[in-house]
């Protein structure tokens, strides 16, 4: 696994994406620390674009190399390597290089800004774990659809769709449904729907690990009453876990499963 | 050597194999022949463990195949296509095969057969299809394993290269390895096969030598009898 792990994590990192996306999260460090002036204030505003952000770019970036490394792939198949070995190499190898521009990028702008002074060092790398979750959450994701569809055209739709449901349309769908069911006790069931979303899931963490009740919402909120902030903080992780442990196990059996 | 019980594959609706029995015991050449869509290269990709049969059971060297991977290490296998990932050079794709297959190897006398130095700084995308066949043939021929599995190794190849082609094969055989062809070129077949095994929609309908199929159709060459057999005369 792990030299397959090598070889998908170099072939990326040589790729041209590789360097935009992390020149992307370098710019807007700086641009935010420029125009916040504080570094918990560029925390909050920084949260807004990973949450969304990272799942896309997590989810396309997944999609488009398993289709590319196709041939690469099939070459392994023939070889004495393991399958689940061949699919988590290149699982971690896409994730990791996700990983390292993500971290790289955000990084060097806030420590050369003094996050080690800061009081905000908890906050940012509370953000940096909820980013690397979302990364290898969605990159599992989409490497599911990608082995689950042989047309390209068909698992790429897929995919944004999947992103623009658990980006978009969810929280619609969910507001909606609080709007309709108003007369109903709703705190379960808005719990159990924020934990079906990663990207609700891990709004709500950073949100109740930074205590600003006035973006915390109904979720946040009843949320926090339920689990109190530590408590709520060891769930949400937890379920962000798992959340990410599913994916890989269901790619690991349907890739023994597959024929090429 | 290759023991095949009732293989049975469907891909969706289409019923690909249909209940193979074969047993290869004896070093040499086998030609697998048959139509397109005759499941010869499923056939081949089950027992490489790349297709994974529905019913039926694959065993090389008296071990079953399923669901194991170490026994790969035994078998030099020749893809139809050669799908290289394009981004890579010559150079790095032979060091990464090798460095994948921790096996002793022997690259550069095969290099130099086909003349492919001049290639080994090229990017894969950019080499014509018959080069690409040649670097396919040496990723397969660097190795010593005691089965090798070639499929339709002629495609794209010049006739000096051809000729390379074939005096790698025998020697191949001369070392007393098993080794499974499947060619539509009938020449070819003739010139380099022991045995042939004639695949029709799944299922085998002869498997014997090349005299045996010439006198069981009353041929007297392998392309006839072959055609013969395909539209069930004189079987």
């Amino acid at each position: 696994m792990f030299k397959i792990f090598k070889y998908s994590f170099f072939d990326l990192m040589r790729s041209r994406w590789s360097y935009v996306y992390f020149l992307f999260y370098l710019i807007l460090g700086f641009v935010l620390l420029f125009l916040n002036n504080d570094v918990s204030k560029a925390v909050i505003t920084l949260m807004n674009v990973i949450i969304i952000l990272v799942p896309l770019i997590s989810t396309i970036f997944g999609i488009m190399y398993y289709y590319n490394s196709k041939e690469f792939t099939e070459l392994l198949l023939a070889q004495p390597i393991r399958r689940s070995s061949i699919f988590m190499g290149q699982f971690l190898g896409v994730s990791g290089s996700l990983l390292l521009s993500l971290v790289l990028g955000l990084g060097i702008p806030f420590v050369s800004y003094g996050l080690f002074k800061s009081t905000a060092i908890f906050d940012f790398s509370l953000l940096l774990v909820v980013g690397s979750f979302l990364t290898i959450i969605f990159t599992a994701l989409s490497f599911n659809i990608a082995i689950s569809n042989e047309n390209k055209i068909k698992g790429f739709g897929y995919a944004v769709l999947l992103w623009l449901f658990m980006a978009v349309i969810y929280d619609g769908l969910f507001l909606m449904s609080l709007i309709v069911f108003e007369e109903y006790p709703l705190d379960t069931f808005s719990i159990a729907a924020t934990m079906f979303n990663p990207i609700d899931l891990s709004r709500t963490l950073i949100l109740l690990k930074l205590d600003i009740s006035a973006l915390l919402g109904y979720t946040g909120a009843v949320f926090k009453g339920f689990f109190g902030t530590n408590l709520g903080l060891m769930t949400s992780l937890l379920l962000l876990i798992l959340w990410a442990l599913i994916p890989i196990w269901r790619l690991i059996i349907k890739s023994q499963k597959k024929d090429f | 050597m290759i023991k095949i019980e009732r293989l049975h594959k469907k891909f969706g609706k289409n019923q690909v194999l249909r209940g193979i029995d074969l047993e290869i015991e004896k070093p040499g050449i086998i030609a697998v022949l048959g139509p397109n869509g005759s499941g010869k290269t499923t056939l081949i990709k089950s027992i490489l463990g790349m297709v994974i049969p529905d019913k039926g059971s694959i065993s090389i060297q008296e071990s079953l195949i399923k669901k194991k991977w170490r026994y790969r290490e035994r078998i030099q296998y020749l893809p139809q296509i050669a799908n290289f990932p394009g981004n890579l050079r010559v150079r790095e794709l032979i060091k990464m095969i090798k460095d994948l297959r921790q096996q002793e190897s022997d690259d550069k006398s095969l290099i130099s057969l086909f003349e492919l130095e001049p290639f080994l700084d090229k990017k894969l995308t950019t080499l014509s299809g018959g080069t690409k066949q040649k670097v396919n043939i040496v990723l397969t021929f660097m190795f010593n394993a005691p089965l090798v599995i070639l499929d339709e190794p002629t495609s794209g190849l010049d006739p000096l290269s051809l000729i390379s082609l074939k005096k790698l094969i025998s020697n191949e055989r001369k070392k007393g390895k098993t080794i499974l062809i499947t060619s539509h070129i009938m020449q070819f077949v003739e010139e380099v096969a022991d045995n042939v095994i004639y695949l029709l929609e799944g299922a085998i309908h002869f498997n014997g030598t090349i005299d045996e199929l010439k006198n069981r159709t009353n041929q007297t060459s392998v392309e006839h009898a072959v055609a013969a057999i395909t539209k069930g005369t004189n079987v």
